[in-house]
């Protein structure tokens, strides 16, 4: 299993300083609301967008999932190629470090249908009257869910190339390009892929709730299977969302087989131990290409081509610093002075802060524009009851799988069948069962404010679960033969030997499942049922209801606040726990 | 050293199996009687895969033996007993308990009211030399200290029979010889609460320097061997004639011609098949290690001949790591391996005198001939056109005699050596045997 690496952002404590984040925030929520500001004035005088129909006939859904399919490899692309600028930006230079760390640190803290509030205007005003527009912003939300850790991931690995490799690489003068793709790039792929796999499980929630999507007037309906749910749920129709079910199945099982584990299979062989790792990671489609003699030969040119183009001298700099005057190289070439450093560094800071200002006031004053300092306290209030619930349920999850995720994880046959079923309910979208859900409350005529909950937690519990599997499955033997032959056994058990053990990857677990928890909360606090509506109070709902208003200074205020709100539980309870597991937990 | 009287524990035709998915269980013990007495210290002597570690596991209650009787105190046993503690080669420590917490864990266990606990486990600190290191957690401890934190956590319990699982073999030479004397100290003076020690070690000299009875132990299945009464008075001197005389008979027994090669596994196959000669397990042995060997015993001041005790403290190597290559050595006609000596043969004489490629046509032509599934290997990429073929059949055919893990080791083993001899070579992505380059 490669689940088990943990590489989670809120771990990157040293990279990022708390001042920065002051700036951050401002930075991003400004920029996202001038997107949208501006996407709204120019999409002004266009007609609503003609929303093809989605037919609820069950052939046309391979057709969907197809479409489906296709958004997700699109955002996934998009998000290779921003990982691979933005990290390598971030951790080559010290000023742009300082502000792109912390300034994704917020994006990822800023709900992923926040995104898609703002940006579908700005989307739709690029290519009026035609659904690209309608397209990108789809998959610009689904990058927006799959993009940040995946960052994190390549500049923590970026930053960590083993000193030994990096002296090698410059012992045998390799250009910054050749130095890129012959260490730095292979050195960061077993992570990269891992958080590719992670992200894509959490994407296919996203490609659902991003087909369907009304802003103000305006609907959006992109053909495929979360568009094809929303028209079930809009008819009532039961037996539609089961086949919508069905069809997400066989895709997430399909992507798995033919994208993932093949790639995972093959990025084993990244991995900078020496040592042959206990169980390499396994993919039949992987070893098919590989041993079949025609696809080998097809793909041969290729692999050439590619490892040419790895080799190529591409230094730009270089060559435009040869071709200076030498006195003017040397001086290019030599180390900068002390004085010049720190006069840049302050310049630089003035920018960034003048630059946060500027935002910041912008924000404020859209937000002012529409919205007073009443809603400000309501919206804090709102924010509570979402965090309250994303605790609680956090809580109850742990007591429910914790235990179980270690009886499991302590036998390993039972834990072979069960760790590949919590990741693949792990990438189911939970949303596709709302439906089920909101019949049921409106039979039973139950309190949206307790029963909606449980949806936010649905699909990201299992986070939880498959992580402590892996904790209790990488818990050492001797530890475990040591407690059983002093036989502690019990409560003591579980306090002195296997809770502790445990924790760093429950953390992880939990992370994910109360990050996953806040987005969802704004579909999930907030559902249909053909014209029936049941809404819970919290943060969420209100920006989900803000969102169908097209009220854009109270999406913004929902959403700067939501980011806010999750910024500050990552720093003030999430980052020092990992601190915690990191400095007593960890398995020497 | 002491009167003899009832034993303490009893071990009666042990025997430890684990089942495969397909054909005969793999047999990892067989046989084995022991018997622990009052005041003595014995060694389960070994190598690794002789199941010693798993017969010390049976003991701790740790492990079931498939079949058997397990007695203490003449009753039988199942589960962790009373009276019996362990001190692990990898230490074992809670990383997140301090050292006092780790000494408490096994008395909160056994619900020691608290003051006497702490009292006791005071006591086991200051006895193993670890006062001031109380609230330390293991990580910031060096190896050495570690350890005496496990024989602290141990002895704290007063355990009747301490069991120690090659408790030497994790820390550099210095520190493992302080924690040897330190223990023996304590022994004689009689200050462990302690009425026997089990110990599993793989190195000689530790046995013969702490035990008053040594059981060693053969492979394949494992069982035991000899028992050895080591009847020189404490303190030991390691330069002794008589200690010397010891080891060297120690040696000697375990290089003896025939418990070396490991007997058969399985002397017929899951198909019914007799075993063919090449269904034989081998060990990885890196070629560097084989040339080594060669050149050192080549060089002065051996001239071609050494003893391996001798050798083995010369090279600061362990009978685990110098074993394997003296056998191979043997195995491929380069060395001959008897009595506890080793001595070059004319071909292994030539090889540390060749330079690279005459060594590596030598090494080839050896290999053909002595390892029969080196030869085997060969002979089918011979028969293919596109010298090509694939690796899974072999091992299966290996798995029928074998356990998974020694055939993945003999294939391993044989792959390395041809890379070497650039015989053929194994591509683990289109899984065959191919020639290399050199076609």
């Amino acid at each position: 299993m490669v689940w088990t690496q943990t590489s989670v952002s809120v771990k990157t404590a040293a990279a990022t300083p708390n001042r920065w984040d002051l700036v951050a925030l401002p930075l991003v929520v400004g920029l996202l609301a001038l997107a949208a500001v501006g996407g709204h004035q120019m999409a002004a005088p266009l007609a609503s967008l003609d929303a093809p129909a989605v037919s609820l006939d069950p052939w046309n859904l391979p057709d969907y999932a197809l479409r489906s399919t296709l958004r997700m490899l699109a955002a996934m692309a998009a998000s290779l190629l921003f990982t691979f600028t933005y990290a390598t930006l971030a951790a080559k230079s010290r000023r742009a470090g300082m502000v792109l760390i912390p300034v994704l640190d917020v994006l990822q803290s800023v709900p992923v249908l926040g995104y898609i509030s703002f940006t579908v205007v700005f989307f739709l005003s690029l290519f009026p009257g035609s659904v690209l527009g309608a397209e990108c912003a789809a998959i610009f939300a689904i990058f927006t869910s799959q993009a940040w850790n995946m960052t994190f991931s390549v500049y923590q690995s970026l930053r960590s190339v083993p000193r030994d490799l990096d002296e090698a690489a410059t012992s045998f003068r390799f250009s910054g390009w050749q130095r890129f793709w012959r260490l730095e790039a292979p050195f960061a792929m077993p992570g990269l892929v891992w958080n590719m796999m992670m992200s894509m499980s959490g994407g296919w929630f996203f490609v659902v709730a991003s087909e369907a999507i009304t802003v103000g007037d305006r609907t959006v309906t992109l053909p495929g299977i979360g568009s094809y749910l929303a028209e079930a749920i809009a008819q009532k129709n039961l037996g539609a969302v089961g086949w919508a079910v069905l069809a997400m199945l066989a895709v997430i099982l399909l992507y798995d087989q033919f994208l993932f584990r093949p790639l995972v299979a093959w990025a084993d062989k990244f991995r900078v131990e020496q040592t042959g790792a206990q169980e390499a990671p396994e993919s039949w489609v992987l070893r098919l290409f590989q041993r079949t003699r025609v696809c080998r030969a097809l793909l041969a040119p290729v692999e050439v081509l590619l490892g040419r183009l790895a080799w190529l001298r591409l230094s730009p700099l270089s060559s435009l610093a040869a071709a200076l005057p030498p006195a003017l190289q040397r001086r290019v070439a030599g180390p900068p002075s002390p004085a010049l450093e720190r006069t840049l560094d302050r310049v630089w800071y003035a920018v960034v802060a003048a630059a946060a200002l500027a935002l910041g006031w912008t924000m404020l004053r859209f937000i002012a524009g529409g919205a007073g300092w009443g809603d400000v306290g309501t919206v804090l209030l709102l924010g509570a009851a979402t965090l309250l619930r994303v605790m609680v349920l956090i809580a109850i999850a742990s007591l429910v799988w914790v235990p179980l995720g270690v009886l499991i994880g302590l036998r390993p046959r039972l834990a072979e069948m069960v760790q590949p079923l919590a990741q693949f309910l792990a990438a189911f979208p939970a949303n596709l069962l709302f439906p089920v859900a909101v019949v049921t409350i409106l039979r039973f005529d139950l309190n949206p404010d307790v029963w909606l909950s449980p949806l936010m937690i649905l699909g990201t519990q299992w986070y939880i679960l498959f992580n402590v599997i892996a904790g209790t499955s990488a818990f050492p033997g001797d530890l475990k033969e040591a407690a059983s032959s002093f036989r502690i056994r019990g409560w003591q058990w579980w306090r002195d030997v296997m809770l502790p053990g445990v924790f760093p990857y429950y953390l992880t677990g939990a992370v994910t499942a109360a990050g996953g928890s806040w987005n969802a909360s704004i579909v999930a606090e907030a559902v249909r049922w053909g014209d029936a509506e049941v809404t819970a109070h919290g943060l969420g709902s209100y920006i989900a209801q803000a969102t169908a208003a097209g009220d854009y200074p109270r999406i913004v205020l929902g959403i700067a606040v939501m980011s806010l709100f999750v910024t500050l539980l990552n720093r003030l309870l999430w980052r020092p726990l990992y601190g915690y597991a990191e400095r007593r937990l960890r398995l020497a | 050293m002491m009167m003899q009287n009832s034993p303490l524990f009893e071990l009666h035709g042990v025997r430890q199996a684990y089942r495969k998915p397909s054909g005969p269980p793999y047999v990892v013990l067989d046989g084995v009687d022991l018997t622990l007495r009052d005041g003595e210290i014995v060694g389960l002597l070994g190598r690794s895969g002789s199941g010693k570690s798993t017969l010390l596991r049976i003991v701790a209650g740790l492990a079931q033996p498939t079949s058997g009787q397990v007695l203490h105190h003449g009753a039988p046993v199942a589960g962790p007993t009373d009276g019996v503690a362990m001190v692990f080669q990898s230490f074992a420590l809670f990383p997140w308990l301090t050292v006092e917490e780790n000494v408490l864990a096994g008395l909160k266990a056994l619900r020691v009211p608290a003051n006497e606990a702490a009292a006791r486990a005071e006591e086991a600190i200051d006895l193993i030399g670890l006062s001031g290191f109380e609230s330390a957690y293991p990580k910031e401890l060096s190896g050495g200290m570690r350890q005496r934190v496990g024989f602290a956590r141990a002895l704290v319990v007063h355990p009747e029979i301490l069991l120690m699982d090659e408790p030497f073999s994790a820390l550099d030479v210095l520190t493992a010889e302080t924690l040897r004397t330190d223990l023996l100290d304590l022994w004689m003076e009689r200050k462990l609460p302690t009425r026997s020690i089990l110990m599993v070690t793989h190195n000689i000299e530790e046995a013969v320097l702490m035990c008053d009875r040594i059981l060693v132990f053969a492979s394949n299945p494992g069982r035991v061997a000899a028992e050895i009464r080591v009847d020189i008075p404490h303190p030991r001197n390691r330069l002794a004639p008589d200690f010397r005389e010891l080891v060297d008979d120690i040696y000697g027994r375990m290089t003896a011609r025939k418990p070396l090669s490991a007997p058969p596994t399985t002397p017929v196959g899951t198909t019914g098949r007799p075993r063919p000669v090449y269904a034989e397990p081998l060990q990885q042995v890196s070629t560097n290690l084989l040339s080594g060997l060669m050149e050192t015993l080549a060089a002065p001041p051996y001239q071609g001949k050494a003893d391996l005790p001798h050798l083995a403290a010369a090279l600061r190597h362990e009978i685990d790591d110098l074993f394997p290559i003296a056998e191979t050595l043997q195995m491929l006609g380069f060395a001959e391996v008897a009595e506890g000596d080793i001595r070059l043969t004319e071909p292994g004489r030539l090889f540390a005198e060749a330079g690279m490629d005459d060594r590596k046509a030598l090494f080839a032509e050896h290999l053909v001939h002595f390892v029969p599934l080196a030869a085997h290997i060969d002979a089918a990429l011979a028969e293919r056109t596109d010298h090509r073929v694939p690796y899974a059949p072999f091992a299966r055919e290996l798995e029928a005699f074998m356990s998974e893990a020694y055939a993945e080791e003999t294939l391993n083993a044989v792959t390395g050596w041809a890379r070497y001899a650039e015989l053929f070579t194994h591509d683990r992505e289109a899984g065959v045997f191919c020639r290399g380059e050199a076609e």
